[in-house]
């Protein structure tokens, strides 16, 4: 029990010094994007680690969260909070709708699928500019609770960090759970994972819903978080950066998830001198990760050290 | 209205040649190693965009042309050596993955090299229109419908009447029973990445009149020649042009008689609907797995 949560432990104690460490309001800016990240990404690993499915178009589903957050306060005059839980409704409902039919189909198919949602969410987005301020984009209003606004960086790294937090010890529970034992066995083999009683449709479709409301809701905190929003948070580019996230990470890890996030949010940071070599420095890695470390960072390195598996 | 449908319609069947070509470059990839490449539409771009900085940089047409199309087939056969021929036989979304690695490094080096604008290519044989019924066709139409028509027919005459196309024909039918009889599966590797990445660039070279082209081109040409090709059924070459130009037709009336601005998201609406009620395209065959 204690080891099952090890990890846990160790993000909480980072977590709560890093505060204490960080020099300036730049780092604090990067601590909290890489929180936002890491925990989309722990969700689409659900998804793609877990369950063997891939999805090209997550980024749509943040972008419905994050244009949720911004419109229907701005435009309709809703509360931020309902707001927020009206994007995730949509994203999830959204992700229900096409997952069914979609599920029936694997592999390059699935691949197409996502991506067309993603795209047309995006086409959306940059269209509808009487609402969303097309490409362009909109300001959004700050998040308010109970009367409070939280608009300091401060107030988003501590609710960032719960939601981080929360979002990890669900994950491992959720994993050793039997229906996290039945997303490994899907992906192992799906008609194994049949034969045994496994309702392989209804797992996937489950597990793609509750990745699209993961993203969606930490969209609308991004949309909060940095007071503005563009259609550019929904394209194809930003789908493949979480994607490389997942990769890059581990596969199935959830540390692999929390690693792959903080690294490639640093990364664009340390290469802004280098305009443009960025694209392709995104390219190498993916590259070189996936013929010398097809497992991902963390998977590869617990088996080289002999250390606890997850 | 007759002239307005057929205007639709011509430029519907100039860009559907190109998703044509491109889904071509799909189908012959899947059939010969079964990775679906991502990196199809950058070849598209590289071809339009080394054309037009060898013709800037002076080169007469008849050399700057063919120049356009070699290196990205040879693009192509370093793509397939460095980073698919090492992981044989990985998991798809394993092999998806490299091949969006590999289309990142192809497009951030290009937006380094060449920069972020937009170029384009004077028409082959003059901007002087043809009138059809009303409705007015660009010489250079006519190049991209007759080249992308000769390249099929030579495909089909290379798969079907050729020795090297008969074996990787033979690859993608049983790869195992290929190699008994003696074929190199991995030259057919080569030479599917090779042919593919030429024929997009060909492709690319063709529409850059029309359309211009950027470093970020190729996302969009990709992206709906998948389409295109899953459209068809992936793997059939017949259901890739059939796909392909289905595609451009479709995309052209959309944009002509619903909304322009949503042209580019008509493709993908498309393929949802083709997958929810024909998940295996318009061409595919059914195919069991096996346990």
């Amino acid at each position: 029990m204690i080891r099952r949560y090890l990890g846990l432990y160790v993000v909480a104690v980072i977590i709560a010094v890093l505060p204490f460490l960080i020099p300036n309001g730049f780092y604090l800016d990067l601590a909290i994007r890489m929180g936002i990240n890491a925990v989309i990404v722990l969700g689409l690993n659900l998804l793609i680690g877990f369950a063997g499915q891939i999805s090209m178009g997550h980024a749509g589903f943040i972008g419905i969260g994050a244009f949720a957050s911004a419109v229907l306060p701005t435009h309709f005059g809703w509360h931020p909070f309902v707001a927020l839980v009206a994007g995730a409704v949509l994203a999830g409902s959204l992700a229900a709708l096409v997952a069914r039919p979609i599920f029936r189909l694997k592999g390059h198919y699935l691949a197409m699928a996502t991506l067309g949602l993603g795209i047309i969410v995006n086409i959306v987005l940059r269209n509808e500019a009487k609402y969303t301020g097309g490409p362009d984009g909109m300001p959004v209003p700050p998040f308010t609770l109970f009367g409070f606004a939280i608009d300091s960086d401060k107030h988003w790294y501590w609710i960032v960090s719960v939601i981080l937090m929360v979002s990890v010890w669900a994950s491992i529970n959720l994993m050793n759970s039997p229906f996290g034992r039945a997303l490994r066995g899907l992906h192992g083999s799906e008609v194994a994972a049949q034969v045994v009683g496994v309702n392989v449709t209804r797992y996937k479709v489950a597990i793609f819903v509750m990745s699209a409301v993961f993203a969606s809701l930490m969209g609308s905190v991004t949309a909060h978080y940095v007071g503005f929003v563009s259609p550019s948070l929904a394209d194809f580019g930003h789908s493949i950066e979480l994607i490389t996230m997942v990769v890059v990470g581990g596969m199935a890890s959830v540390f692999g998830s929390l690693v792959g996030a903080v690294l490639l949010t640093a990364l664009p940071q340390a290469l802004a001198t280098f305009e443009g070599w960025e694209t392709v420095a995104f390219g190498v890695i993916l590259i070189l990760c996936m013929i010398f470390m097809p497992k991902g960072l963390v998977p590869t390195l617990a088996a080289r050290f002999g250390g606890r598996r997850e | 209205m007759l002239a307005q449908l057929l205007q639709y319609l011509f430029s519907g069947l100039t860009i559907g040649a190109t998703y044509a070509l491109a889904a071509l470059g799909f189908t012959i990839i899947y059939n010969a190693s079964g990775v679906i490449n991502f990196a199809q539409g950058e070849f598209i771009m590289l071809g339009g965009m080394l054309a037009v900085y060898f013709t800037d940089a002076g080169l007469p047409m008849a050399v700057a042309l063919p120049l356009a199309v070699l290196i990205p087939s040879l693009a192509g056969l370093l793509m397939a050596r460095l980073t698919i021929e090492p992981i044989k036989g990985a998991e798809t979304i394993t092999l998806i993955i490299v091949t969006i690695g590999v289309s990142l490094v192809i497009r951030g080096a290009i937006q380094v090299w060449l920069g972020k604008g937009s170029h384009g290519l004077p028409a082959f044989s003059g901007d002087i229109p043809i009138r059809i019924l009303g409705a007015t066709l660009m010489p250079q139409s006519l190049w991209v419908l007759g080249v992308s028509a000769l390249l099929v027919l030579g495909l089909w005459y290379f798969f079907n009447r050729t020795l090297s196309g008969k074996a990787m024909l033979a690859t993608s039918f049983n790869r195992g029973a290929a190699e008994l009889v003696g074929i190199n599966t991995g030259r057919v590797l080569f030479i599917s990445f090779a042919m593919s990445a030429g024929i997009g660039a060909l492709g690319g070279i063709l529409v850059t009149p029309i359309t211009l082209t950027s470093f970020d081109a190729g996302v969009m040409f990709g992206l709906k020649g998948f389409v295109g090709a899953v459209v068809g059924g992936l793997g059939s070459g017949l259901g890739a042009v059939v796909g392909g130009l289905l595609v451009g037709v479709i995309e052209a009336f959309g944009a002509g008689f619903l909304s322009s601005s949503y042209k580019d998201a008509i493709p993908f609406i498309l393929i949802l609907f083709i997958l929810f009620f024909m998940p295996r395209g318009l061409f595919g065959v059914k195919v069991t797995d096996r346990v």
